[in-house]
């Protein structure tokens, strides 16, 4: 399988008043043309990962890596203007909650449409078409009514199907989804899930799928990466989750109330400080 | 028995858009009730209505044989507390973890608000040295102790939780339902839960009630649930969504 995402030794860290607090501490890992899940709780650097690779972290943080390669092209040397083109047309993101992550003044179709006119030369009319196409792809029953609509005229499944058709229009090579169902009804959820698994799969893209649920992760990935407070602890294909070895793995498996088991009280995680080192 | 919460026929509606419509229940004293549905179901407004929070167009609703009118009481509010879901936006920013849980103590009149202060942080596990910060200086979990410890320095007898974990972590949910549950056993508490997680509604509640667009879909033991018993196909794609992710046969 060819490598289309090669990180090695990411850093990523923030300078404060009180010190410089490191959200990630020596991340490595390769991604293919495969579904890619980096599980976490909050703080545990999952999120600034993602952002690190599709180049948002904010401005005074401080990325550092041996490697980050992303098919051929070292985003860490890449100029702005460079980053920019990658950004979107060939690296693209979904961020958790559709109504945040879309911009509330401008019609779906149009927020479509900017993004496929950026980052390709197509006319007004072809564009239009490219659009409501791939909102029809991401099963909107009726793309030509959602392309006139406001974000807020729309329910957050619909919203997140419109970000998704977005993300997608231009093509890209990898897509990082953060987070992008927990804002979702399961119902929707799945639904959500469903499209875009079909999309990265016909469509040959990498995915880094980011997520506190590791069950969920699990039911839809093909290798799971655990992170705690900034760095990996366990990696694991996700069909082989039950045989987690490391004890926050296990725990966060554990703690979870399931239908049907009679555990009271629930098991506790006990946070063991050498998990830090 | 003279049931904890009776509620029968409850309507509410907001201008022209019916959020609950005809919907009863009863909770008996002790009891751990659930409610689920997916957003815009009308669970929260439910609790919401009983807490006197949603404007109700029809029915009654009972707490310990007296129908509440329009307006709620004082004494009412000693009898029921709510816990909301964001620990984020439920806690006033600019006042100490002391000042929060003092204003419940001063509305009601205790005089004895020092000791019930250090007994309600002690009770939620957060300690002494809790007590002089603001809710920004502490972690999500800790906000929702503090939300838990507000709600029950009053002693009620009956909580009314709004997705009091789905803002958290799946280890801190952990920490915070187990309290919950010891909170319960210990005060023989009254507890109605809304969540949109049945894992989390069949772990804490003997009964739940599955809510579809302002109406009722059914009502059913939480063992029943465990085992599939179910009669509405609604509740059966509900089951069926929380198990996860099932990729198709390619």
């Amino acid at each position: 399988m060819s490598t289309l995402l090669d990180v090695e030794d990411l850093r990523v860290s923030f300078p404060t008043r009180t010190g410089v607090i490191e959200a990630v501490r020596g991340v490595s890992f390769t991604l293919g043309r495969e579904r890619l899940g980096i599980v976490g709780e909050s703080g545990s650097g999952k999120s600034q990962t993602g952002r690190a690779i599709m180049g948002l972290t904010a401005e005074h943080g401080v990325i550092e890596a041996k490697r980050l390669d992303f098919n051929g092209t070292d985003i860490l040397k890449a100029s702005k203007a460079e980053r920019r083109a990658l950004r979107g047309k060939r690296i693209a993101m979904i961020l958790q909650d559709p109504k945040y992550s879309l911009n509330p003044v401008m019609t779906i179709g149009r927020q479509i449409v900017e993004t496929l006119r950026t980052h390709e030369p197509v006319g007004k009319a072809e564009a239009k078409r490219r659009a409501l196409d791939m909102l029809a792809a991401v099963q909107i029953r009726d793309p030509e009514r959602v392309f006139g609509l406001y974000p807020h005229e729309v329910s957050g499944g619909m919203g997140q199907r419109a970000m998704i058709a977005m993300m997608l229009i231009a093509g890209p090579e990898l897509l990082i989804a953060d987070e992008p169902t927990s804002a979702l009804d399961v119902t929707v959820q799945l639904d959500v899930l469903a499209i875009l698994n079909r999309l990265v799969v016909e469509r040959g893209m990498g995915l880094i799928f980011i997520s506190h649920d590791l069950r969920l992760v699990s039911s839809f990935c093909d290798r799971v990466i655990v992170m705690y407070a900034g760095r990996i602890v366990e990696e694991l294909p996700a069909a082989k989750l039950s045989e987690a070895q490391h004890p926050y793995t296990r725990g966060l498996l554990n703690c979870m109330p399931e239908i049907g088991a009679d555990r009271h009280p629930l098991p506790v995680l006990d946070r063991k400080p050498e998990w830090r080192l | 028995m003279t049931p904890a919460l009776a509620i029968d026929g409850l309507g509410v509606e907001y201008d022209d858009f019916v959020a609950l419509d005809d919907v009863s229940l009863t909770v008996a004293p002790g009891e751990s009730f659930g409610l689920v549905g997916e957003s815009g179901s009308g669970k929260s407004t439910l609790l919401r209505a009983v807490a006197g929070l949603a404007p109700v167009s029809a029915g009654t609703i009972t707490v310990d044989g007296n129908v509440l009118g329009s307006k709620r009481d004082k004494a009412f509010y000693r009898k029921v507390q709510m816990v909301f879901q964001d620990p984020y936006g439920s806690l006033h920013p600019r006042q100490t973890v002391d000042r929060l849980l003092l204003e419940p103590l001063a509305i009601h009149g205790f005089d004895d608000a020092e000791e019930r202060i250090v007994r309600a942080l002690d009770e939620v596990g957060l300690g002494a040295s809790f007590r002089f910060r603001y809710s920004h200086q502490l972690s999500g979990g800790q906000r929702q102790r503090l939300a838990i410890a507000r709600a029950l320095i009053l002693e009620p007898s009956i909580l009314l939780l709004d997705e009091p974990t789905s803002a958290l972590d799946a280890s801190v949910q952990a920490e915070v339902l187990n309290l919950l549950e010891q909170l319960r056993a210990t005060r023989n508490l009254t507890f109605v839960m809304v969540s949109h997680d049945l894992a989390v509604v069949t772990h804490m509640c003997d009964r739940l009630m599955v809510m579809q667009s302002g109406r009722a879909v059914e009502q059913l033991a939480s063992t029943d649930l465990a085992a599939r018993k179910v009669t509405q196909d609604y509740t059966r794609g509900l089951l069926t969504a929380s198990e996860g992710f099932r990729r198709d046969p390619a």
